[in-house]
């Protein structure tokens, strides 16, 4: 079963949408993005399943604003982030960077870009070799990208250790050596090493306790301040979204059903699922239970969405139509987008 | 369901063919050797070679000597041996096959229980002296060639110790079928039993003891532990039911190899005419058209111990079932 | 709450575990003590290496006994569950104690159906024939919120999904109808939204079943909403506890300021800083006598570096060497709201 009719996507792309009437042309774009995924396919012909991780989706990110990527599992944004910096190919749509189509572009065309688009993970130690010290990883990326040579080399990566807030003579370190906060605070020197301009950054705070996430959290506020960065912040917490994006975005089985300021859209969503994931949140700073919304049962499997909306089948305010129209991902103010037949006032 | 079925069979005959086929091209299709010559064997007259290459047609193409090569071996049986003149092979693998299937299924019940009776009891008593004993025990068992080991044991049941009551019992080397002497049967192969389990109950049992004490730091096992299970009740239902997936792989990987003429040594040994003797004397021999069938033979034996193994898999592992 | 009056099902005093490893015996859990009263839901919070979870293990003596030594006194309705015999502890275990696990994923053995599992564990305890064992599985999946338990419980865990499968352990956990109930992280692993069924569906079990429930988390969210007492775990001693409600609202130790500081809050105004605590929690080895939270800690002095007092302030209590009123002043300046972006 196709979940959705792919018309034409320059038509089926919903306007871009703007941060505020000032924002600048967008750092990265993509329209009608798709990234599909086959699964279960046997040697009996026509046996594999297409599960649509990334579903139609059109976003900006403009420069020096953080946008927050939430959603539950099975949401698809962490594929929806390494599409966007094209450690995925991309099945559908377009993605462009500074303006420059980079759908498609293969590993040479990419060079330049993965200099200023970097990402970031949430197990940091799966991507550093035990066997390499701090000071040869971050060298090596220095030298790859010829950013330093020669003595310049060892004062960037001083810079570095600075900049993440570790020791310098942390250099000399193995990977295994370190807490988890300190060595996601090595992967973040590390994306930083090419001195980028977008982060993208996967759910890089949800493995480490509370004490240390929010040490990197903050890490996270003052980089992008001293550095000018962009960040498209991907994460499952909401409370910690919240806490470092000026604008988010709502997922749910590879769509965004919701996007808007930060502030606004936490104080009032306007899509029905946006409201019940914010009240399923247990909070200990208000205490005494607001009124929460229990939605019933789980995510369906995003190999076999429902039709009509999504979210039809758990949504307390489904009607008829939402069973049977997707809605479109559409303006209903200057800021917010929403794709329901019925937002909430 | 009966799709999955199919699609095995058809997999299993895919691979027999491929296996046949490629056995082919090497004896009989290497460039710069006469086949027919190789088949008439050391010495022999023009005249013979002459008619073997119109028997077989090796005057005609490829395809087509494959053909006449697998009708004469499987349709019609009546692929002779030339080297041993009049021998037939699918009558002499056939005469061989029992020999060798009495020898490895005898050894492989005493593998599989002893391998368990090792693996758990190391792993129950882990990190003791008695695990400790049983693993070098079971060094010692992988590491102790199996030719000096039949041979040892020979020395001591046929010749040193034969005549005390401990072994007078063991009958002279030699294979008696089953069918018209059981009991002669059993006396025969129980020493070379042994000796063919001894390497294995060695792997089985070190192989198993790392999957049970891998399994004892599963959640599942603490649930269970949790729910107020009995110990052995815990290991028996929940760690080794677990832990036999991978043995079970191990198990029809080697019994498959084993049938199929792998336990040559063990037959040279005690003296049993079995498939691997007889791979290894067409060997010895060059006789071309015996070792085809040999290969064929063992590659049944393997692709069919292998289907066998994804049925139990089916039967042990739930989460197989669906896929 | 009326809980205080109930009688005390478990009381922990001075619970110490110790595990030998190859520099010796390292100490995961100091001097811990706490009591559970029936029907009363304590949550024990901490981050990971604070020994939460090896207290709860041993609780159950499901620790090695090979490498683990635990000494100190627990009482379960009144006997000494530390020296049992491991036959009269298993009578315990699944019949008056049950255990949810964090990971439904693994909690479950992947090559039995539920019901055979939730039999099994019926059938440890009780003389019942295995076809009534079935059938009380399927009531308890029902207990639990699963929609059709007729069928469910001959599904294999892997059939079923993660919040399914977190009901099917708490149906198992319940099915010898427990006094008490001890969850080990049991919405971690969920998604929110799951999440917040499952601690909607405990709070109503300890309603319908009167189960007591140790609940351990390290999210502090989770405790506000179900927990009637808490008790805080740092470096292997419980360094505050009290009822949940006074906690929240005036919390003893400065690492309780640390963590209600380090959690972003999800309505009003956006702080511009998280008020992170610097430093990281130690590993077991690496404790000393004196307070575990001192190198960590704003206002540490010399006396922390002997054993903290234990200072009790109405139903709250807390392992620190700050008296009042120095520490409410403190405090004030910890948690001021000055920092709103």
């Amino acid at each position: 079963m196709m979940p959705s009719d792919r018309s034409n996507p320059v038509s089926a792309a919903p306007e871009a949408f703007g941060l505020s009437p000032s924002s600048p042309a967008p750092l990265m774009s993509a329209r009608s993005l798709v990234k599909t995924f086959t699964v279960g396919r046997t040697m009996k012909p026509g046996s594999g399943r297409t599960l649509h991780a990334v579903d139609n989706i059109s976003l900006d990110v403009f420069p020096a604003e953080t946008l927050g990527l939430v959603g539950e599992s099975g949401s698809g944004k962490s594929t929806l982030g390494r599409c966007l910096t094209r450690l995925y190919d991309i099945n559908g749509g377009t993605l462009s960077f500074e303006g420059t189509d980079i759908t498609k572009a293969d590993a040479r065309a990419l060079k330049p870009v993965r200099r200023k688009v970097q990402m970031i993970f949430q197990d940091p130690s799966a991507s550093l070799n035990p066997r390499r010290r701090v000071r040869d990883v971050l060298a090596e990326v220095l030298k790859v990208h010829r950013i330093r040579e020669g003595a310049g080399i060892e004062d960037r990566l001083g810079e570095l250790m600075d900049l993440v807030g570790l020791r310098r003579e942390y250099l000399d370190r193995y990977p295994h050596e370190f807490s988890g906060g300190q060595r996601q605070r090595i992967g973040i020197a590390r994306a930083l090493a090419v001195e980028p301009k977008l982060i993208v950054a996967d759910e890089p705070v949800s493995a480490l306790d509370v004490s240390v996430q929010a040490q990197i959290v903050n890490l996270f506020s003052d980089l992008r301040e001293r550095l000018d960065l962009t960040y498209v912040f991907i994460a499952h917490d909401l409370a910690v979204v919240r806490q470092v994006s000026s604008r988010v975005a709502v997922m749910y089985l590879g769509s965004i059903v919701e996007t808007g300021e930060t502030d606004a859209l936490y104080a009032r969503p306007s899509h029905p699922y946006t409201q019940a994931l914010l009240s399923a949140i247990p909070q200990p700073h208000n205490r005494g239970r607001r009124d929460r919304i229990l939605l019933s049962g789980e995510i369906p499997s995003p190999l076999d969405p429902p039709a009509g909306c999504k979210f039809s089948t758990r949504c307390p305010q489904a009607q008829d139509i939402c069973r049977q129209v997707r809605p479109v991902l559409s303006a209903i103010s200057a800021e917010r987008q929403v794709a329901c037949h019925f937002p909430l006032g | 369901m009966v799709f999955a079925v199919l699609q095995r069979l058809g997999q299993m005959l895919f691979v027999m063919v491929g296996i046949s086929a490629l056995v082919f091209l090497i004896f009989f299709a290497t460039p710069g050797s006469d086949p027919a010559a190789r088949l008439a064997g050391r010495n022999a007259s023009p005249e013979t070679v002459e008619a073997i290459r119109k028997d077989f047609g090796f005057d005609r193409p490829l395809p087509v000597q494959y053909v006449i090569m697998m009708n004469r071996l499987f349709v019609t049986q009546d692929l002779t041996s030339f080297v041993n003149r009049g021998l037939r092979i699918v009558p002499a693998v056939a005469q061989a096959a029992p020999v060798t299937l009495s020898l490895v299924a005898g050894a492989a019940v005493l593998w599989v229980i002893g391998g368990i009776l090792v693996g758990v009891v190391a792993a129950l008593a882990r990190d003791t002296l008695l695990d400790r004993g049983l693993m070098v025990l079971a060094l010692i068992g992988v590491s102790m060639p199996v030719y000096w080991l039949g041979e040892v044991m020979n020395l001591i049941t046929q010749s040193r110790f034969h005549d005390t009551i401990f072994f007078s019992w063991v009958p002279s080397l030699g294979y008696k079928p089953l069918l018209t002497d059981p009991w002669g049967w059993f006396k025969t192969l129980i020493i070379p039993w042994f000796t063919l389990a001894a390497l294995y109950i060695g792997i089985y049992g070190r192989v198993l003891r790392a999957n049970l004490v891998e399994a004892y730091q599963e959640d599942f096992i603490r649930t269970a532990r949790a729910k107020g299970l009995s110990p052995a009740r815990v290991m028996v239902r929940h760690a080794l039911r677990t832990s036999l997936i991978p043995f079970v792989t191990m198990f029809g990987l080697d019994f498959g190899v084993l049938v199929g003429g792998s336990a040559l040594l063990t037959e040279v040994v005690f003296g049993l005419n079995g498939v691997g003797r007889l791979t290894y004397q067409a060997l010895l021999n060059l006789d071309l058209p015996m070792v085809l069938g040999t290969v064929m033979y063992a590659s049944f034996f393997v692709v069919v111990a292998n289907a066998l193994v994804d049925v139990v898999y089916v039967l042990i592992d739930p989460r197989v079932r669906e896929s | 709450m009326t809980s205080a009056e109930k009688p005390i099902l478990l009381d922990v005093n001075g619970l110490t575990v110790s595990f030998a490893t190859d520099r010796g015996m390292v100490r995961a859990v100091r001097d811990v003590s706490f009591s559970v009263r029936e029907g009363e839901i304590l949550s024990i919070v901490g981050e990971s290496g604070s020994g939460k979870s090896v207290t709860l293990l041993s609780l159950l003596g499901l620790h090695d006994r090979k490498t683990t030594r635990v000494e100190g006194m627990v009482s379960f309705r009144g006997r000494g569950i530390l020296d049992l015999s491991p036959g009269e502890l298993r009578s315990i275990r699944g019949r008056e104690i049950g255990l949810i696990s964090q990971d439904p994923m693994t909690a479950l053995n992947p090559v039995y159906t539920i019901g055979w599992q939730i039999a099994e564990q019926i059938r440890a305890h009780e003389k019942i024939s295995a076809r009534a064992a079935r059938k009380r599985a399927v009531e308890l999946l029902g207990e639990v919120g699963l929609s059709n338990p007729q069928e469910a419980v001959d599904r294999y865990p892997h059939q079923l999904s993660g919040g399914m499968r977190q009901r099917a352990v708490i149906a198992m956990a319940l099915s010898c109808n427990p006094a008490l109930l001890v969850a080990d992280e049991p919405t971690t692993a969920l998604d929110v939204t799951v999440q917040a069924q499952v601690l909607d569906l405990l709070l109503r079990l300890r309603k319908d079943f009167g189960s007591a429930i140790i609940l351990i988390t390290h999210d502090m969210g989770v405790v506000s909403e179900v927990a009637d007492r808490v008790a805080v775990m740092y470096a292997g001693r419980i360094v505050e506890r009290g009822e949940t409600e006074a906690m929240f609202a005036s919390p003893l130790h400065p690492y309780s300021w640390g963590l209600m500081g380090s959690i972003p809050p999800l309505t009003g105004p956006r702080l511009a800083r998280l008020k992170s605590i610097p430093g990281m929690p130690p590993t077991p080895d690496r404790i000393g006598e004196g307070c575990g939270f001192a190198p960590r800690c704003a206002f540490a002095r010399s006396a922390c570096l002997e054993r903290p007092p234990l200072r009790k302030i109405g139903t709250q209590a807390a392992l620190c060497i700050l008296e009042e009123p120095e520490r409410a002043a403190l405090r004030r300046t910890v948690l001021s709201a000055e920092e709103f972006a």
